[in-house]
């Protein structure tokens, strides 16, 4: 009798586990600021609303995402839904979420314009949803450059502009003048503004012209004489991501490079201890461009609850969930109802930030073509991881810039044909 | 007494379960026994633990075999294309294995370059650290267990967290520089992004690291040898320089052979606290062949787990050359022994 009441405990406890595990959708998160925090607030409304569903909100790190997720992906294995910025180059792990979703009309007006980016070529697939449109584009400490009696230059600045602005600043302060994340899809706006085109004639990757040799032997230039700070470029090896924010928080740099999303990360962290302006992306000889890109929530096909998993989905994509989460965040919708209604009230009381938004929001509008098609062309990820491990050895002193132009073009062709074989 | 009865009452009470598990075990034993042989027998205990080295060590190592041998990015092998000896070539394929940018994959003979260099360089200070501080800490010191102590703790430490004390430590805005401009104003040096010190900082933060280990090895060594031998060398008014050469190092022989070889062996696996603090750079000078071993498998934008598999087998080789040499010199020192 103790034995069968001892084996019905065991499978009372048994299925309950089994029902808590059905209902579980798992999301693997980053954080760039705040986001962090206002997405647990958003998991714990939508649980409270849809208590059969139990979201387990995983915080990590970027480079989790970066590195171990793909690795997840490839072994059938991962997360249910995750927040990606290699939305393209994964595509074929996520889940479509057409059949799923309540109303897949509402997610095509107002997700439509960036699908392709994260679905597999020739579909069209529902996978997900951007949580921010993020554009690249510099910031400039104002308080140094006034402190070192160099105006700040206009807003049709050239890059060479800046530079030597930049550098004025920096010989009068004592700090350094310009840096730029150790990123390729960050070093791809210069470029692109300098004429570059990666793309050639079939889709596929092209040899790198002249717009791109011409931008990068400048910049391999500028850090020589020390107009670029070298330190984020030579930290590390291959195509790891360095960012090179903490320097320009420190007030170590009198113009940084790098992008919308970081507008909540300095407003909080500088706070009140000097000024800064975004100053939109420098000019080239072709265009005035920054990167577009963003961070998607996609759903993982590899899910075993993919019926809660488009419930967690609809209810995060809803034009309300997606205003106030902007909001809060800073961030720039990538809901086309929330950009077209406007009236975005961004949840900070500091004026440098919202000034920055705005700024932002302008620059959208200089966004050359090419640009624009990159997040969602397959390769660009794989020429980024080449350009970045390249110029990062060129930056150490290992090779000229003509030989890394050679190793550039060759290891983006062996890439192409490693994805073929 | 009356206790001592009724504990081993209790004892046969305990134990009765287990004599007739045995018992019944002993039926179907003795019959395979006699059917096997005592070879048999080996065999057949030493089958659970063979089954489990089969499992975590052979069929990995099969795998990855396997892998070496095809092509793509896919991570299951069935979607994988076989490719021979491919990945193999393109590790090999070289002008000047002395010029890494001579080669195809210009990172891996770099990585191979940086790994011997470190190995090289590393093994020998890590030794003359340790014996140094074995022989300091074999004294009668004030306070000699506290050292013994003090010299042994990183090793207790996750080596990610090694990797980060010593980026706090050496970062421009870091402990090293503020010490160093509070002391003699010194302007703050990017130590960590200077190729040559990098390189020495991977070396001196992996001795810090792992010293403490070997040197416990040396310091057991060194109190195994019979006091005696010191007593009588004082007596000859033999000098401490003579003593050193001729009873120390010939008696620490054997614990320095199992030192130096397992120093060789973790050196050259380096991999995490150099990936924490340096990331394998500035450029390529602290990438070393783990790091590139994993950046090619599983960090890179595209990645070619097949070459991963490839450069990790050739790297395997090195440690098995590295294994059986200590097994030779160990089995040369034992049979030195015997006669």
């Amino acid at each position: 009798m103790q034995m069968k009441s001892i084996l019905a405990g065991a499978a009372l406890a048994l299925m309950s586990t089994t029902a808590a595990f059905a209902g579980d959708v798992r999301i693997m998160w980053y954080s760039d600021g705040v986001e962090g925090d206002v997405m647990k607030d958003l998991v714990g409304r939508f649980m409270k609303e849809n208590p059969g569903i139990n979201v387990i909100l995983d915080n990590v790190a970027y480079s989790v995402i970066k590195e171990q997720l793909p690795v997840q992906l490839e072994a059938g294995n991962g997360p249910d839904i995750a927040r990606v910025t290699a939305i393209k180059d994964l595509s074929k792990h996520w889940l479509d979420l057409r059949p799923l979703v309540k109303d897949a009309k509402y997610w095509d007006e107002n997700y439509g314009a960036q699908a392709d980016w994260m679905r597999p070529d020739g579909s069209n697939q529902i996978s997900g949803f951007m949580t921010q449109i993020t554009l690249t584009g510099g910031f400039a400490n104002k308080t140094l450059f006034e402190q070192a009696g160099v105006p700040l230059p206009g807003p049709k600045a050239t890059w060479e502009e800046w530079a030597a602005a930049s550098k004025k600043v920096a010989d009068s302060q004592k700090i350094f003048a310009m840096a730029i994340d150790r990123s390729g899809h960050r070093l791809t706006a210069p470029l692109l503004s300098y004429g570059a085109n990666y793309v050639g004639k079939d889709g596929k990757p092209a040899p790198l012209d002249k717009g791109a040799k011409d931008f990068m032997t400048k910049f391999v230039g500028w850090v020589a004489d020390g107009s670029f700070s070298k330190d984020v470029w030579v930290s590390a090896a291959g195509s790891t991501y360095r960012a090179a924010a903490d320097d320009f928080i420190n007030g170590q740099l009198a113009f940084y490079y790098s992008g919308s999303w970081q507008v909540a990360n300095l407003a909080t962290k500088i706070g009140n201890n000097f000024d800064w302006v975004a100053t939109g992306s420098p000019c080239g000889p072709a265009a005035c461009t920054g990167m577009p890109g963003g961070a998607a929530l996609v759903a993982v096909k590899y899910t075993k609850n993919p019926k809660e998993v488009a419930a967690v989905m609809d209810w995060f994509a809803q034009e309300k969930i997606v205003k106030e989460f902007s909001e809060r965040t800073l961030f720039l919708p990538g809901n086309k109802s929330v950009v077209d209604k406007g009236g975005l009230d961004f949840k900070t009381n500091n004026a440098q930030a919202k000034a920055a938004l705005t700024k932002y929001v302008e620059a959208t509008k200089s966004t050359s073509e090419t640009a624009l098609k990159l997040p969602g062309w397959r390769w660009s990820d794989t020429v980024y991881a080449a350009i970045v491990t390249r110029v990062g050895q060129t930056l150490a002193g290992e090779m000229k810039i003509e030989d890394a132009f050679a190793r550039i073009d060759a290891d983006i062709a062996q890439k192409v044909k490693d994805a073929g074989q | 007494m009356t206790s001592t009865t009724t504990s081993s009452h209790l004892g046969a009470l305990l134990m009765a379960p287990v004599n007739a598990l045995m018992r019944v075990v002993d039926i179907p034993l003795r019959g395979l026994q006699k059917s096997t042989g005592i070879g048999g027998m080996a065999a057949f205990f030493l089958a659970p633990n063979m089954l489990i080295f089969g499992i975590f060590v052979l069929l990995p190592l099969f795998i990855n075999i396997v892998y070496s041998t095809t092509g793509g990015t896919a991570f299951f092998l069935s979607e994988r294309s076989f490719v021979g000896t491919e990945q193999y070539q393109r590790l090999f394929t070289c002008t000047n294995y002395l010029d890494p940018m001579s080669c195809q994959e210009d990172a891996f003979w770099t990585a191979v370059g940086n790994t011997f260099w470190f190995v090289v360089l590393q093994v020998a200070l890590m030794i003359l650290v340790s014996l140094v501080t074995a022989l300091i800490l074999n004294r009668d010191l004030i306070g000699r267990s506290f050292w013994r102590a003090v010299f042994f703790f990183p090793v207790l430490l996750s080596p990610v967290v090694v990797g980060l004390i010593w980026k706090w430590i050496l970062q421009r805005q870091g402990l090293l520089n503020f010490i160093l401009y509070e002391i003699g104003n010194v302007t703050p040096y990017t130590w960590l992004t200077d190729r040559n010190w990098t390189f020495i900082a991977t070396i001196g933060v992996s001795i810090w690291a792992h010293m403490g280990l070997y040197t416990l090895i040396l310091l057991a060594g060194l109190q195994a040898i019979p006091k005696d031998l010191y007593e009588a060398a004082e007596m000859d008014g033999t000098k401490p320089a003579r003593v050193f050469w001729r009873i120390t190092l010939p008696l620490l022989a054997p614990n320095l052979l199992v030192v130096v070889v397992l120093a060789l062996i973790k050196a050259v696996q380096i991999f995490d606290e150099v990936y924490v603090l340096t990331g394998g750079g500035p450029g390529t000078s602290t990438l070393y062949l783990t790091q590139y071993i994993y950046e090619t498998g599983f960090a890179s934008a595209l990645r070619n787990p097949g070459l991963a598999a490839a450069a990790s087998i050739l790297m395997g080789l090195v440690l098995v050359v590295l294994t059986l040499m200590q097994l030779g010199l160990g089995r040369k020192n034992e049979n030195k022994g015997k006669r």
